[in-house]
């Protein structure tokens, strides 16, 4: 297949679809797996059949279509009417009336909160109208299994662009003028980076994509991955011809399977349409790709650990220089670049480096997908153009916090990042104004929090966590995020010392300067961010043994308030230690020595009776003698 | 010849993929699977078991006959999946990222599964059981023991605010492990 062919091929499968054809498409991105979307395509398949609509109505399982608050989503094309929450017992009627009556079932509708009126399209939807969706845009209309979509959308058509008109040096001066920076973390100009493994000495030079996503709060690499797995593909060959490398790999994260399962499947229908392998759409130039999956390490997504577990090593990382651009995967000139980046090249060279510098703020360029995640109402995948202010994608994407509780703080930037707290909601999000909140882009998890989340346990989680999952091969990394968790540890269950803060900043300077990789020169950030924005909490634990937020257990005091309590003996069949006493219809008493403090008695205690008291740093109500 | 994957001669670079494969087909890596693999890939045993241990998909113990998975990812963290964790632990007896002694029951956390809306979120055999709430946990570990005895579920564990009936996971081929 050459250029023109291409062009032959779109025409050819545009041509044999019938634009105005009803299509239910359902969506298959990981959430709404969760919500059972499976089972829901299933059914509308049957159902269409059970109709003897099949001729007339097509069903498509498409790629997340990042609402998952609303989950399952069923959007039906052409008109894009936008329904949400569908159960198994909508199918028949949406079969039956929407598509062939044409009419609108209300009661599916989203509502907006805010007014209560009902939106039928999707693009009117308040989630996504603030939106940019360049990269996630076309997930809703693509069947990820089928190359044919993707090419009636127009792809494949950057790479023609690439290899027919373009010289690698023009690839990479496109991509350079883009002002595209590297969405895996550190923001490192994409163009820059290509320009330096290609002059970079060697025969043999690789290309890599990045989809170990390692953040334990982000999705967004994998929805791409899922969703559109040729929008990276196309990237990554662009890539590698501007690079001058012959072969590519993408690591993709072991808990991934539908990714790689998508993505194994998209590069076998690109060797068949010689969009991989031998002198691609005849250009002469030969690419082909490796799909490499994980195996389960955080460090893995770090580069040169990836590349040592490519090789079948320990996924450790080494000392950079020589970066991976002089000398990679075995030794030799590698260009690694995250799945979002990858996804960004192909819409920038299809599109224009002008068009792509057009979005964003002058040393961020484009979009961004964040995974806004945590106690938000709108739950789900967002991309935004950078330098959105934190407040529009909070509360005018978001939809505001959970329960109409007060916003306390957002992490963003996963293990490596920061929380950010409500006094900085003006921040405009790009990888400086980030930064210098003392957090950073980091792949874009984004967690939301509100007053009952403790911002110390939430340091202490991210340095369990990065404790964890540090490789050990250097002492700072190692030593240093195991004294960190353990202070904090001990802090959370009220065995914080005066002093203690003071060794946590100490420490945080020594693993910051002296880690080996960016795991360790990282991992202090959350506790910083939160000592600086939260001091008071940390003191609250440390001098008055109390929690605020009421979240950290071992500080918790679960009492009986005797005058409301009508003894129903709910939380008395709850415990699971039995340390609640009573009889029923007399007042019920917790026996603190027995007691774990796990809350059941407090999460059984009727609304209406609310008798189960749970507090921080006072004392539990008074048994009053019967 | 290391750098081409058109190499058919086995070596190094195929070594996380066999033990992925073993993985899979014996539900953990036997000493057998790693003597054979050294054999293959003309390395030493040591060297397998050094990757092999370093790497979270892999384990030398046989897994349960059911796997327990409850996310404690960031999202799932901040709303409650802590004391989720702990109830299981207590339910079932084991620490997370251990087995039962009678092999029933694997317990492991999983660190984000993408449906963060749901959460917090336990993968029961690749069935998903969104917002999980404390109070239901005995009965869906009751669930889990009645089907072993080939019974229908018995604890009636099936959360009641499930949108849908939750489905399988995100393929049926395996379920998120790890971490
Ligand atoms: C501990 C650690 C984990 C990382 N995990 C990831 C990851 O999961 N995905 C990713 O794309 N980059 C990750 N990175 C960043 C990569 O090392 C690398 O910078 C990135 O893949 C480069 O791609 P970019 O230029 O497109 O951002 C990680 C870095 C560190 C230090
Ligand atoms: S954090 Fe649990 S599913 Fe994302």
């Amino acid at each position: 297949m050459d250029l023109k062919d291409l062009e032959k091929l779109r025409q050819e499968i545009v041509a044999a679809r019938d634009g105005k054809r009803p299509c239910i498409t359902v969506c298959g991105g990981t959430g709404c797996h969760a919500y059972g979307c499976l089972k829901v395509a299933q059914a509308f398949r049957d159902e269409v059949r059970r109709q003897g609509l099949q001729d007339k109505v097509d069903v498509r399982q498409t790629g997340c279509h990042g609402f998952c608050e609303r989950g399952p989503i069923v959007v039906l094309q052409p008109r894009g009417v936008f329904y949400q929450k569908i159960r198994l017992a909508d199918v028949p009627e949406v079969v039956s009336k929407t598509v062939g009556g044409g009419e609108v079932i209300d009661r599916l509708l989203y509502a907006d909160p805010a007014t209560g009126e009902k939106i039928a399209r999707e693009e009117d939807v308040p989630f996504y109208k603030k939106q940019h969706r360049l990269l996630l845009g076309s997930n809703g209309f693509i069947d990820p299994t089928s190359i044919d979509d993707y090419i009636a959308l127009g792809g494949y058509r950057a790479l023609a662009k690439a290899l027919s008109g373009m010289s690698p040096d023009d690839v990479i001066a496109e991509a350079t003028a883009s002002g595209l920076r590297g969405r895996g973390g550190a923001g490192f100009p994409t163009g820059k980076k290509w320009a330096i493994c290609r002059r970079s000495p060697g025969e043999t030079k690789y290309v890599i994509c990045n989809a170990d996503e390692g953040d334990p709060g982000a999705y967004m690499d994998r929805s791409l991955l899922e969703g559109n797995p040729h929008s990276v593909i196309e990237g990554m060959i662009i890539g590698a011809y501007a690079i001058g490398a012959r072969q590519g790999f993408v690591y993709v994260r072991n808990e991934y399977p539908l990714a790689v399962e998508n993505v194994t499947a998209a590069v076998k229908d690109c060797r068949q349409r010689g969009l991989l392998g031998k002198s691609i759409l005849g250009s002469g130039f030969d690419f082909d790709l490796s799909i490499f999956r994980g195996a389960g390490a955080f460090v893995s997504g770090e580069e040169t650990s990836l590349m040592a577990s490519i090789e079948g090593r320990r996924a450790s990382p080494r000392q950079k220089p020589p970066f991976p651009a002089l000398a990679g995967l075995w030794g030799k000139p590698t260009n690694i670049n995250n799945v979002e980046t990858w996804a960004n090249v192909t819409w920038i060279l299809r599109n224009g480096a002008k068009a792509y510098a057009a979005i964003g703020t002058q040393d961020s360029k484009g979009t961004k997908i964040f995974a806004l995640v945590g106690k938000i109402n709108n739950t789900g995948l967002v991309e935004v153009p950078m330098g959105m202010k934190l407040r529009e994608i909070i509360f005018d994407i978001g939809g505001g916090i959970k329960g109409g509780k007060p916003f306390k703080a957002v992490q963003t930037g996963g293990p490596s990042g920061g929380c950010i707290p409500a006094g900085m909601l003006d921040l405009p999000i790009d990888y400086a104004s980030l930064a210098q909140a003392g957090s950073m882009m980091g792949s874009g998890g984004m967690i939301v929090m509100d007053e009952d989340t403790c911002m110390v346990d939430v340091a202490r989680y991210f340095l369990h966590f990065t404790q964890e999952e540090s490789c050990g091969k250097c002492v700072p990394c190692r030593v240093g995020t195991r004294q960190m968790a353990g202070i904090l540890a001990r802090i959370t269950r009220g065995q914080g010392e005066e002093g203690d803060l003071e060794k946590l900043e100490t420490l945080a300077k020594t693993v910051k300067a002296g880690s080996l990789c960016g795991l360790g020169q990282t991992a202090p950030n959350p506790v910083l961010t939160t000592i600086r924005h939260f001091r008071h909490e940390y003191d609250a634990h440390i001098r008055e043994k109390r929690c605020p937020a009421l979240a950290c257990k071992e500080l918790l005091t679960f009492g009986i308030d005797q005058k409301k309590c009508i003894g129903c003996l709910l939380c008395l069949k709850a415990c699971p230690v039995k340390a609640v006493s009573g009889t029923l219809k007399k007042p019920h008493d917790i026996d603190q020595a027995v007691c774990i403090k796990c809350g059941a008695c407090f999460e059984v205690c009727p609304a209406k009776v609310r008798a189960v008291t749970k507090t921080s740093g006072a004392p539990a109500p008074e048994k009053v003698p019967q | 010849m290391e750098d081409t994957l058109a190499s058919t001669e086995p070596s190094r670079k195929d070594l996380i993929h066999a033990l992925h494969d073993a993985q899979e087909r014996h539900g953990h890596v036997p000493a057998e699977a790693i003597a054979a693999i050294a054999r293959r890939l003309r390395i030493t045993e040591t060297d397998v078991y050094g990757v092999l241990t370093f790497y979270k998909a892999f384990s030398l113990e046989p897994k349960g006959r059911h796997v327990v998975t409850i996310c404690s990812g960031t999202a799932c963290h901040v709303r409650g999946a802590a004391r989720i964790i702990e109830e299981f632990e207590r339910a079932l007896d084991v620490p997370a990222g251990r087995t039962t002694p009678d092999r029933e029951f694997t317990l492991e956390t999983v660190n984000c599964v993408g449906a963060c809306a749901l959460g917090p979120i336990v993968i029961i055999d690749g069935d998903y059981h969104g917002q999980a709430k404390a109070a239901e946990i005995p009965k869906l570990v009751e669930d889990c023991r009645c089907r072993s005895r080939g019974q229908a579920p018995c604890g009636g564990g099936k959360p009641e605010d499930a949108p849908v009936d939750a489905g399988p996971g995100p393929s049926p081929r395996r379920q998120p492990g790890g971490g």
